[in-house]
């Protein structure tokens, strides 16, 4: 017969380290036997599809989740490969993701940082997602962004067009294909300089919150670097549903254009309530009103409905595009789902396919090892001509779409027209820029 | 001075939702003593009646273009709308053009029968119960028919114009040499709910009915020791509450596209409404309505923001905060009223 000791100090102390154990991050453990965070093992690679399901950017969400589905399912060799025909990379052969079958987990964002840091937290320590992806808003894309560099994940930017993203806000392991407020900035200035004249009197009303402040700020360079004056500046609350109170005071401000540093539902209101006050049919100073939104999504403007026709302002891409590239996705989304893809559809797309790229052409799905493959990498045929994705702040530098609300629309998809393609030179900018300054871009967190 | 006008206009057109808002939610108090947070839902379903009204009425059939091709290069369904088909292009084109003042009275009937249902079917469960589980029970309503509504609707705005002849812009500085231009819609939406007030306040005042109502809000048990059934008459009145907030949703569509939460935006300025108005008091609700509105759009002002940055966002908190300090029943509550 054996006699086991046990003492209370013994006991307490093996308590402790236990519990410790056990309360360390799942994040932490579950890579101890591996070289980076949720090192696929099996026969299957899990991606995280972090978008709006709730909440008032859910359609847009949606259109984001349909076009995450498409991609993976041109990923594994289901459907008509789509893009995967006209991008210039040949890496992938529609066999998954080397040797291994793409699956995916969504999760949640409900347009809150917290609650989107959450679903992305669960879905990789859960459900073990080596990429995260999506998003609709600028603050969700950066408080995301900042997880997935903790955890060691990489981070496949959805929309997100706040300058901060890729800015001061940048990580090593996030990456934005989308544009940005500078890009909208210096696409629009020498358009509206040519249609409305150097001589512009311009208010502007602004989003409290990190994209407003961006935006305001990279329209207002451009557009005073071409001679126009910025009477005022209001910054208006992200929660403000009536803009009237806003509106009221351009009557009488002697500006001549009204700049709408709105977004989502805010642009509809703000859009709305500014047509309902005349401004599109004001005279001052001589001049026509104008009215221009610099950050169009044809969702939204749907929403807004004729208020529209006639505004100008840019977008990242849009299913008219008559490129290779853009009619090949536009068939292969509007053929499964009977509707062309929105912007933010378009951009999810492209990362997922770009993100599964560089982990076949870097040989891993390391983390670090697929940043090395997206940093300095340039390809085409994924719809915005030739891009770059630099390697410095990994932002992707492309042509940029100002359209404007169509007068005559034939459907009611056809609701904006593009009234130039700005070719990428026009709107790069240094890595150093002041309006992307304050960040580092850090060294790359394998999580291991 | 011509600013100072169109933020007073601002502010009564502001206020006529609010006032709308609040009158509702007073009279579910009052009569039933119910904190009633499903009071936006039931604005923002009368918003939807105008949307459905305006869908119902360009229900289309669909004839091939073969001119003419959509995205995807197939010949364009080109869809033209039954009753355009029936009446003509013009009649047809009028009457969809005409949806959201043809749905006042299409929401009418709807609103009062989701107002009985709501009250017989869910609230009636929980008047015994205190105030917190009356808050959370109607909250929680609250978000079930908003998620009922995005199911059916979606989540982005759905766009419900006002009639053309009701879209444009009025000069009313014209008579007194100043230039004062505002949409005549809004000027419509205030119109409408001083009507819709007055209506309440007639009712309340000048019927049998309303005067047992009124006679029930003082004194409930004495009534009802009369043999008045003053409980069927309060779920009336639950019926007649849900739909003016349906009625204030439905005209504020052209105001704003309608979207599923928009009941919510309203539902937390509107209770502060009723409190600096005071709980209870129908007159007190209607005043602290637009007093509040007219705050909130001088708040917006460019020098009430340098003097106070941030003044646009908080006024209406800072105002309750203070009358309720000063006035602790707010503007024209009574003793007694949630004070047990």
């Amino acid at each position: 017969m054996s006699k086991t000791d046990v003492s209370r100090r013994g006991l307490l102390r093996t308590g402790a380290v236990a519990g410790a154990g056990l309360a360390l991050p799942t994040i932490f453990t579950a890579q101890s036997a591996s070289a980076f965070t949720n090192e696929p093992t099996g026969s299957t690679v899990t991606l995280g599809f972090n978008v709006p399901q709730t909440g008032p950017y859910a359609d847009e969400g949606a259109d984001e989740l349909r076009a995450f589905e498409l991609a993976v399912e041109h990923l594994n060799g289901v459907g008509d490969g789509g893009m995967l025909s006209t991008f210039s990379s040949k890496a992938l052969g529609g066999d998954g993701v080397l040797g291994k079958e793409v699956k995916f987990v969504t999760g949640d964002t409900q347009t809150k940082s917290d609650a989107a840091r959450a679903s992305a937290k669960s879905m990789i320590e859960k459900d073990g997602a080596i990429m995260i992806s999506g998003g609709s808003s600028s603050g969700v894309a950066v408080a995301v962004q900042g997880l997935c560099q903790e955890a060691g994940v990489i981070f496949m930017a959805g929309l997100t067009h706040s300058n901060d993203t890729t800015g001061k806000d940048k990580k090593a392991n996030g990456f934005r294909h989308f544009f940005n407020a500078y890009m909208s900035a210096a696409a629009l200035a020498p358009v509206l300089k040519n249609l409305y004249g150097s001589d512009r009197k311009a208010y502007h009303l602004t989003a409290d919150y990190t994209w407003g402040w961006t935006q305001e700020e990279s329209i207002r360079a451009a557009t005073e670097a071409m001679g126009w004056e910025t009477v005022n500046t209001v910054l208006t609350p992200l929660a403000a549903t009536d803009f009237s109170s806003y509106i009221a005071p351009v009557m009488n401000s002697g500006a001549d254009v009204l700049v709408l540093n709105h977004y989502g539902g805010n642009m509809v209101n703000s859009l709305t309530n500014a047509v309902q006050f005349g401004l599109k049919e004001k005279q001052v100073n001589g001049k026509n009103f104008e009215i221009v939104v610099p950050l169009y999504s044809r969702l939204m403007a749907k929403g807004a409905g004729e208020n529209v026709k006639g505004i100008l302002g840019s977008t990242n891409w849009h299913w008219s595009l008559q490129d290779e590239g853009s009619k090949t996705f536009v068939r292969s989304f509007g053929t499964k789902y009977g509707f062309p893809p929105s912007q933010a559809a378009h951009t999810c797309y492209v990362q997922t396919l770009l993100y599964a790229d560089a982990v076949a052409r870097a040989g891993s799905f390391n983390p670090c090892a697929v940043a090395e493959a997206l940093e300095g990498f340039e390809f085409d045929g994924m719809g915005n001509g030739k891009t770059l994705y630099r390697a410095e702040d990994h932002q992707c530098f492309k042509d940029v779409l100002v359209v404007r609300g169509k007068e005559n629309p034939t459907s009611e998809f056809d609701l904006l027209e593009v009234v130039e393609v700005t070719p990428r030179e026009q709107v790069e900018y240094a890595p150093d820029h002041p309006m992307f300054a304050g960040g580092q871009l850090g060294s790359c967190n394998p999580g291991a | 001075m011509d600013a100072f006008l169109l933020q007073i206009l601002n502010g009564l057109d502001k206020g006529s939702a609010y006032a709308l808002i609040a009158l509702g939610l007073t009279l579910i108090f009052g009569t039933l003593g119910v904190v009633n947070f499903a009071h936006g839902a039931l604005f923002m379903i009368g918003a939807f009646c105008a949307v459905t009204l305006q869908k119902l009425l360009s229900l289309s059939f669909e004839m091939v273009d073969p001119e003419k091709t959509d995205f995807l290069g197939n010949p364009l369904k080109v869809k033209t709308p039954y009753v355009e088909a029936w009446f003509g292009p013009e009649v047809g084109g009028t009457i969809i053009e005409w949806s959201v003042p043809f749905a006042i009275l299409f929401a009418i009937p709807i609103m009062v029968a989701v107002g009985f249902i709501m009250e017989r079917g869910l609230i009636k469960h929980f008047y015994k119960r205190p105030h917190a589980d009356q808050i959370l029970v109607t909250f929680g309503l609250a978000i079930v028919l908003q998620e009922v509504i995005k199911y059916f609707y979606g989540a982005n705005p759905i766009p419900t114009p006002a009639p053309d002849a009701l879209n444009g812009v009025a000069n009313l500085g014209a008579i007194i040499g100043m230039d004062i231009i505002y949409p005549v819609w809004r000027i419509v939406y205030f119109f409408f709910a001083c009507v819709i007030i007055a209506a309440v306040f007639a009712f309340l005042q000048f019927t049998t009915f309303g005067m047992v109502v009124r006679a029930g809000m003082a004194d409930r048990e004495t009534v009802g020791l009369l043999g008045i059934n003053i409980d069927r008459r309060f779920t009336i009145m639950f019926g007649v509450a849900a739909a003016v907030a349906g009625l204030a949703g439905v005209m504020y569509t052209p105001i704003n596209s309608p979207n599923y939460h928009m009941g919510m935006d309203f539902l937390v300025l509107s209770f502060v409404v009723v409190v600096v108005g005071g709980m209870g008091s129908l007159p007190g609700a209607v005043i602290a309505g637009f007093v509040l509105g007219i705050l909130e759009s001088f708040a917006s002002m460019e020098w009430a923001i340098s003097l106070i940055p941030g003044i646009n966002q908080i006024i209406i908190y800072l105002v309750a905060i203070i009358i309720l300090l000063v006035r602790p029943r707010g503007l024209m509550g009574r003793k007694g009223v949630m004070e047990d």
